[in-house]
């Protein structure tokens, strides 16, 4: 008797396929209007801000922001934008982010 | 068959410190597995079926405090719905693969196998072998996410939690972002996604996502209409 989660990890995983190869594999050939192969230009600057930014600006039960993180963000996009390294950017961030925990006793 | 190689290779290089960041994301996979009571092997096989970081957490969070089924597929698919996008861009550039090959990279799609490999393309270096490129750098985050689900569940929870290492997450994206924004058009896009997106975050989860993601890619292409030539 498998557990019913199983239900779920695999309808998850089925749905996750089918929007993976909703082009590459299902929708192949498809003809795309130019304006849709414009946009499409503009889906990594659009999702990547959209996936990053909730976790660099927190909000804290007792309000305000989460100030270290926000700041060690920055700095680690500025780093990003002067060496285009993906290394010194992690570097970068995780470092400001240890030292303002530790400067301003976590 | 040269070609080939040297593109796999470069794949693998382009992909090797997104691989040693996504080991913090995938413990953390695995730690919240053991947390929510799932057992190693529907937290293993949520890896290796899903094989999608944040949808991962966000199930296992839902599923832990007992909502509906139905809620927690359609969160984790509302999460996902950004891979028929990345789908979308990468297809027209992958058209000579193999059908085989093809379902393969879909079921390899991740963000930064796709980020890497369209870079590539609109970078205008000629992607030869693309497919191999693409391999090159989607496999190793495929079995690096394995192992790092793998350890979490079994030591991660002895990793202090006071070293944050759950911020390399948004560092990965944050390093993908500032590689994709190649214009002013671009920029706005990236703002106009981030400010609604955190304006957006406490809605159900995935749906300040696709709103910022939507509201970004229509202010790049109106930005571009504006300055045709920037």
């Amino acid at each position: 008797m498998p557990d019913p989660v199983w239900w779920v990890v695999l309808a998850i995983g089925a749905g996750t396929f089918f929007w993976r190869g909703s082009f590459l594999v299902f929708g192949r050939g498809l003809h795309m209007p130019d304006l849709v192969r414009r946009a499409l230009n503009y889906v990594p600057p659009a999702v990547f801000a959209a996936l990053v930014l909730p976790g660099l600006v927190q909000f804290q039960a007792e309000g305000g922001i989460d100030a270290p993180r926000l700041a060690a963000g920055l700095l680690a996009a500025a780093v990003a934008w002067r060496t285009q390294g993906t290394i010194a950017t992690l570097v970068a961030g995780m470092v400001t982010l240890w030292a303002l925990r530790a400067l301003l006793g976590g | 068959m040269t070609t080939g190689r040297a593109a796999f290779v470069a794949g693998l290089q382009a992909v090797a410190p997104m691989v040693a960041a996504i080991v913090p994301f995938g413990v953390t996979a695995g730690v919240a597995g053991l947390d929510a009571g799932l057992g190693p092997w529907v937290t293993m096989g949520m890896s290796v079926v899903i094989f999608a970081g944040a949808s991962q957490l966000a199930s296992i969070q839902l599923l832990d405090a007992g909502a509906a089924v139905p809620l927690v597929i359609v969160t984790a698919l509302l999460i996902n719905l950004r891979m028929v996008m990345y789908s979308a861009h990468l297809a027209p550039h992958f058209q000579q693969a193999s059908g085989p090959t093809r379902s393969l990279m879909a079921y390899l799609l991740t963000d930064q196998a796709y980020a890497l490999t369209i870079s590539r393309v609109m970078d205008d270096r000629p992607l030869l072998a693309g497919h191999c490129f693409y391999l090159g750098a989607a496999l190793p985050l495929w079995g690096v996410w394995q192992i790092a689900t793998a350890f979490g569940y079994w030591a991660g929870a002895a990793v202090p939690a006071g070293w944050e290492l759950g911020f390399f997450v948004p560092l990965i994206f944050l390093a993908l972002l500032v590689m994709s924004i190649r214009s002013l058009p671009g920029l706005l896009a990236a703002a106009v996604a981030g400010t609604i997106a955190v304006a957006g975050a406490s809605l159900p989860a995935g749906l300040g996502l696709t709103l910022g993601a939507v509201a970004g890619i229509a202010t790049g292409v109106v930005a571009e209409r504006w300055r045709p030539h920037a």
